[in-house]
């Protein structure tokens, strides 16, 4: 790892990475009015734009840890899932028995009136966010001694733990799931309203990271990314910013996981909630497609991710899987710095990085991938 | 859970039955296992795709036995047929990580491990398969019960024994094992005293393969394979690999023979459902432990 870390420390000291404001806004402003126009123009793939924004989510709460700290997670999946259970327990917990309604599989006598399911879900997704934050603060204290490939595997072990446990847990429906509270409305009116929300989240979620980046808190991560043992010696409180930096991409895989629930309209542990080989390391290939540790990698990985994954299901039918393994397995050999990383080392200029031309060109040599 | 536990204090034969098991199936797990501990000491690599191999080493087994060939016939085919996979493995994808960190390595392999479980599915389906060797089932009466013994379970273990015999026969023995040995040591230093380590590289993860291969061929014959059953296999191997420690035999035996018998009493007694959750909860329980262990001598666990 030491050398590794060397060339962090090195790339740290070119100060942080920015893209030029004036790009930047311009991007967003694209990618804020394909959010708005997507779904008038696209209306029959309103879903999965949806599902699109969700990825972009899921590529930047990744980044988080695996980008800018160090912390390679291979179970962030766990807080999907999670946050998907507590919004369906709450939605339909406030309201009537729970055990009741999954043990007859939400059949029979219940009704939810449109104030009802509107509340519901409100609660639900802030209780979803909140209530993984504090599994993320709890588990924190059991996967924060773990460094590197542990870390990973450990991780991975609790995603994989938690679909078989809650696929065990009669009350709240086991392997059968939950079946979710119906929309009160047209097909096209859930889809709409979901999909706002969808945007909403991403968007928001980009927003805040990139605030929070920009603060002392991102300079903490990234000291711990680059050698952990001489931030905790410069006096960062390690355990206390992992653990936070680990509940902020809690916090928003909770309400993803909360609005896809709704939107499938029926949860179940393995394939939907706790789906470790598929979205569970979607959102780690997307984040290297594009680049990690930058803010734009994974928004940029996880929209072509999107459309080669969309495109090979259409047209690689039964070959879906290979393809994709495959494409993780080349971004990984041969592409590690990602899109955005590549283009950084190429133009460092247009990220506001200084190269001092008189320098032998050094500084930014590896770019963000370790 | 609790009938269950009633049930093997009235009648303890239930529990010699559950014991002996795991230690067949322990046996087992101690060669992949074995396997996982050589490439990760030697060259650093996480094998995610381990549990992968042990299937694929299963399905030469189980496609011969539908050709009437009986399984047992397939040891060497699957064998040399993994060894070969392991090396084309190695010249495409590992040799262009070993270089990298660690997450790379686990990462390439774990897109591996998709490749393979997909093609799997795309070739043979995915139905739960078992390749039938046909050998009869001893009974032994024991404590007013009886316990049974399908005799392929105790070849099994036996041929896991002389695998296991010969590969530390030929770490410590043969030239290859020497240079292996050597190259786990000091890379570099190795390569100074002229080991070509790419070749010892190549050969060690084409060797892991192959004993995969050989513990997936037991597999499928007393007990059953599935494209998807991979990565069980591989989290099993990285539990007793991290309970063990690698470059120590001894310990990855006990380790996994523990895993194997633990297995058998925690799918038990908390239900078949729960006995996969057993083995990750016990990935789980070993890092805690590891954890709590380093964290006596201020250090993380990595």
């Amino acid at each position: 790892m030491t050398a590794v870390t060397d060339d962090n420390a090195t790339e740290a000291g070119t100060g942080r990475r920015r893209l030029m404001s004036r790009n930047d806004s311009f991007i967003f402003a694209g990618l804020v009015l394909f959010g708005i126009l997507g779904p008038i123009l696209f209306p029959n793939y309103t879903f999965q734009i949806a599902v699109l924004w969700l990825m972009v989510l899921f590529a930047l709460t990744w980044d988080i840890m695996g980008g800018q700290m160090g912390y390679n997670s291979l179970g962030n999946i766990f807080f999907f899932g999670a946050g998907m259970y507590i919004c369906a327990v709450v939605q339909v917990g406030l309201f009537t028995d729970v055990g009741a309604y999954t043990s007859v599989s939400g059949q029979g006598d219940f009704r939810f009136t449109p104030d009802q399911y509107y509340i519901g879900v409100a609660v639900g997704l802030v209780a979803a966010a909140i209530g993984s934050s504090l599994l993320a603060v709890a588990l924190g204290w059991i996967v924060f001694g773990l460094r590197g490939p542990y870390f990973a595997i450990g991780t991975l072990g609790m995603a994989l733990a938690a679909g078989e446990l809650v696929g065990a847990w009669g009350w709240v429906g086991g392997g059968s799931g939950i079946p979710m509270p119906v929309y009160p409305g047209s097909g096209d009116g859930k889809s709409y309203f979901f999909y706002v929300l969808c945007f909403v989240a991403a968007i928001a979620t980009f927003m805040f990271l990139k605030w929070l980046y920009s603060t002392r808190f991102g300079l903490a991560i990234n000291a711990i990314r680059d050698d952990e043992d001489k931030a905790q010696a410069m006096g960062i409180h390690t355990l206390r910013h992992k653990t936070v930096a680990w509940a902020v991409s809690a916090f928003f895989l909770g309400i993803a996981g909360g609005l896809f629930g709704n939107m499938t309209g029926f949860i179940e542990p393995l394939e939907v909630a706790f789906p470790t080989v598929t979205f569970g390391i979607f959102m780690v290939a997307m984040a290297l497609l594009g680049g990690k540790g930058t803010i734009w990698g994974p928004v940029l990985g996880a929209i072509l991710f999107h459309f080669v994954k969309e495109a090979t299901w259409t047209y690689f039918l039964g070959w879906q899987w290979v393809t994709l393994g495959a494409i993780i397995i080349l971004n990984i050999i041969y592409f590690q710095q990602g899109i955005v990383g590549w283009l950084q080392e190429k133009y460092p200029g247009w990220f506001g990085i200084e190269v001092d031309a008189r320098a032998p060109a050094k500084a930014p040599s590896k770019g963000p991938a370790q | 859970m609790l009938d269950n536990l009633n049930l093997l204090v009235i009648a303890p034969y239930l529990g010699v039955q559950l014991l002996l098991d795991g230690i067949f199936i322990g046996a087992i797990f101690a060669l992949a296992a074995y396997g996982l501990a050589l490439v990760w000491g030697v060259m650093n690599v996480k094998n995610l795709s381990q549990g992968e191999f042990v299937i694929m080493g299963g399905y030469f087994a189980w496609y011969m036995s539908t050709y009437g060939i009986h399984p047992m016939y397939a040891l060497p085919v699957a064998v040399i047929g993994m060894f070969g996979f392991g090396w084309v493995v190695y010249k495409t994808i590992i040799s262009r990580v070993v270089e990298k960190d660690m997450f790379t390595s686990l990462l390439a392999t774990f897109g591996l491990a998709i490749v393979i479980q997909q093609g799997l599915n795309l070739a043979f389906g995915p139905e739960v398969q078992v390749a039938e060797s046909g050998f009869p089932t001893h009974t032994i009466p024991i404590w007013g019960g009886e316990i049974t013994v399908a005799a392929i379970r105790f070849y099994s273990f036996l041929i896991c024994c002389v695998l296991a015999g010969g590969v530390v026969a030929f770490m410590k023995k043969s030239r290859m094992g020497q240079a292996i040995r050597a190259t786990s040591q000091d890379v570099r230093a190795a390569k100074v005293m002229g080991i070509d380590t790419e070749k010892v590289f190549a050969f060690t993860y084409a060797l892991n393969a192959a004993i995969c291969g050989a513990a997936g061929v037991l597999i499928s014959m007393i007990w059953v394979i599935q494209p998807f059953y991979g990565i069980t296999h591989s989290i099993r191997s990285f539990v007793i690999v991290t309970a063990a420690g690698f470059g120590n035999l001894a310990g990855v035996l006990m380790a996994s023979l523990g895993l194997g018998v633990v297995e058998q009493y925690g799918g038990f007694i908390l239900g078949a459902e729960l006995q996969q959750a057993t083995v990750v909860g016990m990935l789980l329980l070993v890092l805690i432990w590891r954890q709590v262990q380093m964290n006596r001598v201020r250090q993380a666990v990595q």
